[in-house]
């Protein structure tokens, strides 16, 4: 038979075909001559027909035949077999195979191979597709040839052991001893891939970890020393050719060794001391006109940003981030925005300057940098900048793909409740969205808003006047019909009446009102929850409507026959309470109650119950949805954790009413007889939106100074307790109080202990007081030390509790301190 | 950890293809399909990297050769993007003046 064709000639001939379908042709024919070649056993040309054969499995065609052929190959002698026999296992082999395994012993011969270039085929080979069972038998030899002489085979060895690592991870302790001398190599190839094993090791397994950051007894062996000294030869060395590229020296190696630091440096004091300085020096030294030096500097930044620097670095990486943002290209604003979502968490402030640049960032036309954007942008509402960041958002929505409305509906929610300044704004925004992107907002937003809209009690008129101006015009937008249909039953009295204080009352007439909510009824595009709705709104109407009572009547008994079952129940429950309850028609109709969101830690209900009976409420309360983030039923008792008080909003309602709202609820969840499916909704913990807003004073940015006005914060029974304070400049974030307890009684005061609380978004910590005995008659005092951490400038409020014993008996006393300066914690 | 790397030229052809994570071979064609289309349809100013699936890719064009690498989240996506680079220019010395024929032979 003759000779198979090369390689070349195969490419050339698939490359004339001109469709999909002559392509194949060729192919086949050309799989069904190698197959018979393969049959043959023909030694000289099976090197070319396996290489054709990878060449069709790149294009996409089953090749599996040719795997035993690989073997024999790499069983051969001849360089070039082996060579393409390696390449076909690696490529068409697995450990799904059994045949693998065969590979073996081959490997193993040679590994141990005269020829360098033998050795490391094998060792590319093993490390690319090398089972469990085949490393942990060669294991060994890799271990071997790590300690070898020869550059060229140790670079290889290392990458093979990264491998082997990954598939057995108990072999690791083998490699450690080779690893002690591989940073000592001149050779770029072996340093880049010695650091790759050793992060390897380190991500893998803590105690690896551990070694590697402790102090041996030699320093010079001290990896992370040994690094700094590595990064800084290749900063300051001059031009090298063989490692250049744009200027700067092997930028590869200099990205591996800052993100192994980074592993090193994590949680770890000293290591990230003994790094400041060349992350420093690498940060400013770094060209950056190109992207080459850009890249570095944001593997610079990232790791700045993980370990525990000092503050002066974490501000040089931040003003870097501010450049890249600043920076036309925008392969460099993706990355910037990108690794500022990742720090916003934790330097907040500092990201908030950059506040303007990220929301132009939402007007570029760059789907990934839109994303990031976004993200960024709600990461950043806080309650002085809702409003403006609010518009931005609201625009954003308006123009922005569909693939974005639903997230950012649901943030601009998330954010609206969080930090609201008003109810009608509150009100205005969710009306914005629902109207623009109303058919990407997601269901369970539904019954949110619906509580929101029956807690703003005041707003009623307003809010069902807007929402029957929306619908009128088109109803397609389910979520919105059905809020709409839902308060147009709740509140369609108001509606006709005319009465709307926040804006021009519209006429509306109770006929208009119910052809509205017939034709949603009706209209094909309700969705057979929306129609649900509407049938419920209409039957409440009932009772709020005088003169049209027959036309419902008439309606709710169509409906009696519907083939959804869903409303044709509803009906006929109505009907039957037209015909048989028509007494109690209005009892169950009536108004809605407000469903108080109880909250569980809010401070009003600190004031009015005093620990035991807060328990109570709490158990009443139904575990929180998904939708409002970070409000758990804490332990209010539990002062010693010193953090549970939690409000969200700075705002501190002091007299809000403490309607037992988990009772209300559970009413509610019995009255399915409204049937709207809101009526019993898991009923969701969150804040009370902006109550009374007494106690938030506009804020101050006055200078910090020293002169803060001290407090009494407690005074009882002849215990008095006086706070005095003391901010520095430099860490404004930090309020140092210093307590003084003195006693006027004529006994004194022994065991004395102070426990203090603060809301979640403080820390404190409380030092060891002077003596635990309060002398009489004011002859001395205790002082004891608070520091408390306020890096969101929230205001400063306390609870305190006393325990002490007095005229030999005990007292316990619990109390809020209200009254900081505002000098103390802005 | 670079998951794989893939030239593929405006048409859909493939001119090499190397994967470092087992996929399906029938995956894999579809997997390239949808990944040439989302780099096609990128304008010259967008920025190099995209979301795909539950990674990243990295891509630069080169005439009419595409250079996709897809990535996870550990990776730097800069230092990619000048490794696909450093890759062109050490093809270019090899072949000198490398093209996408030299690319298409190349596995010979």
């Amino acid at each position: 038979m003759p000779a198979p064709i090369r390689l070349r000639e195969l490419i050339r001939t698939i490359r004339t075909a001109r469709t999909q379908a002559e392509e194949r042709e060729m192919i086949q024919k050309e799989c069904a001559a190698i197959r018979s070649s393969f049959r043959e056993e023909d030694n000289t040309y099976r090197c070319r027909n396996v290489a054709k054969l990878l060449y069709m499995h790149m294009l996409g065609y089953p090749a599996h035949f040719g795997q035993l052929e690989c073997l024999k190959l790499i069983a051969s002698q001849k360089f070039t077999d082996k060579r393409i026999g390696y390449l076909g296992a690696m490529l068409l082999l697995d450990e799904r195979q059994d045949v693998h395994l065969l590979m073996t012993n081959c490997i193993k011969n040679d590994l141990n191979h005269s020829t360098q270039y033998v050795q490391g085929l094998a060792l590319c080979t093993l490390g690319c597709m090398g089972s469990s069972e085949m490393c942990r038998d060669l294991a060994g030899e890799v271990e071997k040839l790590l300690k070898t002489s020869n550059s060229y085979l140790r670079k290889k060895a290392a990458l093979c052991a990264v491998h082997v690592i990954r598939k057995v991870p108990e072999l690791m302790e083998m490699f450690l001893p080779a690893t002690k001398n591989l940073l000592n190599e001149k050779n770029h190839g072996v340093l880049h891939t010695s650091v790759v094993l050793l992060t390897e090791m380190c991500e893998r397994s803590p105690d690896m970890l551990a070694h590697f950051r402790k102090v041996r007894q030699l320093s010079s062996s001290q990896l992370v020393p040994q690094l700094v000294r590595i990064l800084k030869n290749l900063i300051m060395s001059g031009y090298s050719p063989e490692h250049d590229v744009s200027g700067i020296s092997d930028p590869f190696l200099q990205v591996r060794i800052l993100r192994l630091l980074r592993i090193l440096g994590r949680n770890d004091d000293d290591s990230s001391e003994a790094m400041n300085d060349i992350l420093a020096q690498v940060a400013t030294n770094t060209e950056t006109s190109k992207n080459v030096g850009n890249a570095i500097l944001y593997e610079t930044v990232l790791t700045i940003m993980d370990i525990k620097s000092e503050s002066g670095l974490r501000v040089l990486a931040i003003n870097i981030l501010g450049r890249f943002l600043l920076n036309n290209d925008k392969n460099i604003r993706y990355v910037a925005l990108t690794s500022l979502l990742k720090t916003v968490q934790t330097d907040h402030n500092a990201v908030q300057r950059h506040r303007s640049t990220i929301v132009d960032c939402l007007k570029d036309l760059d789907v990934s940098i839109k994303r990031r954007a976004m993200e960024l942008s709600f990461a950043l509402v806080n309650g002085n900048n809702v409003r403006g960041m609010m518009k931005e958002l609201l625009y954003f929505l308006d123009s922005c793909e569909p693939e974005f409305k639903a997230d950012c509906a649901s943030g601009i929610f998330l954010a609206a409740e969080k930090y609201a300044p008003s109810k009608r704004w509150h009100i205005d925004t969710i009306m914005r969205v629902l109207t623009t992107a109303g058919s990407y907002v997601r269901d369970d937003a539904v019954p949110n808003l619906i509580q929101l809209i029956t807690n703003s009690v005041e707003m009623h008129a307003y809010t069902v006047q807007r929402l029957y101006k929306a619908i009128l015009g088109d109803y397609s937008q389910q979520p919105l019909v059905q809020v709409a249909s839902w308060c147009i039953g709740e509140y369609g009295d108001l509606l006709v009446s005319g009465q709307c204080e926040e804006e021009e009352p519209i006429q509306v007439t109770e006929d208009e009102v119910l052809d509205i909510l017939e034709s949603v009824l009706i209209s094909n595009m309700s969705a057979s929850v929306t129609r649900g709705y509407a049938l419920t709104a209409i039957m409440k109407l009932s009772t709020r409507f005088t003169c049209t009572v027959n036309r419902i009547k008439k309606v709710v008994s169509i409906y009696g026959s519907s083939i959804d079952v869903e409303l044709q129940q509803r009906a006929v429950e109505y009907n039957a309470l037209f015909k048989k309850y028509d007494h109690m028609r209005p009892a169950l109709l009536e108004r809605m109650p407000v469903m108080e969101k109880v909250t569980t830690n809010g401070p009003a209900e600190i004031v009015q119950t005093n620990g035991e009976t807060e328990t109570a409420v709490l158990e009443t309360k139904p575990p929180p949805s998904g939708l409002q983030p970070a409000n758990q039923a804490n332990d209010l008792l539990d002062l010693l954790g010193g953090s549970d008080i939690t409000p969200v909003i700075p705002t501190a309602p002091t007299t809000k009413p403490a309607t037992a709202g988990g009772e209300l609820l559970d009413l509610l969840g019995d009255l399915n007889l409204t049937g709207s499916p809101v009526s019993a909704p898991a009923p969701q913990i969150a804040q009370p939106p902006f109550l009374l807003d007494g106690l938030t004073s506009p804020p101050l940015f006055n200078d910090i100074a020293a002169g803060i006005p001290s407090i009494t914060a407690y005074s009882k029974n002849g215990l008095k307790i006086d706070f005095t304070f003391e901010r520095s400049n430099t860490n404004p974030s930090v309020t140092v109080i210093t307590i003084q307890a003195s006693n006027s009684t004529e006994l004194d005061m022994t065991d004395f202990v102070f426990q203090a609380a603060v809301p979640k978004t403080f820390q404190l910590q409380l030092l060891s007081p002077s003596s635990s005995v309060i002398p009489a008659f004011n002859s001395g005092t205790i002082t004891q030390v608070i520091k408390v951490l306020n890096p969101q400038k929230q205001q400063l409020r306390m609870r305190i509790k006393l325990t002490y014993n007095h005229k030999g008996s005990a007292m316990q006393d619990l109390a809020e301190v209200n009254n900081f300066p505002p000098q103390s914690w802005q | 950890m670079i998951k794989f790397f893939l030239m593929v030229n405006k048409q859909g052809q493939t001119r090499l293809s190397r994967y470092y994570e087992h996929v399906e071979i029938n995956k894999r064609t579809m997997l390239e399909a949808e990944v040439i289309k989302s780099c096609l349809s990128r304008s010259k100013d967008e920025c190099s990297f995209v979301e795909y699936k539950d990674f990243k890719l990295v891509y630069r064009q080169y005439a009419a050769l595409f250079i996709v690498v897809g990535i996870d989240q550990t990776e730097n996506e800069m230092a990619v993007y000048e490794l696909i680079h450093n890759f062109v220019e050490v093809l270019d010395k090899y072949f000198s003046r490398v093209s996408e024929l030299d690319v298409s032979f190349l596995i010979s």
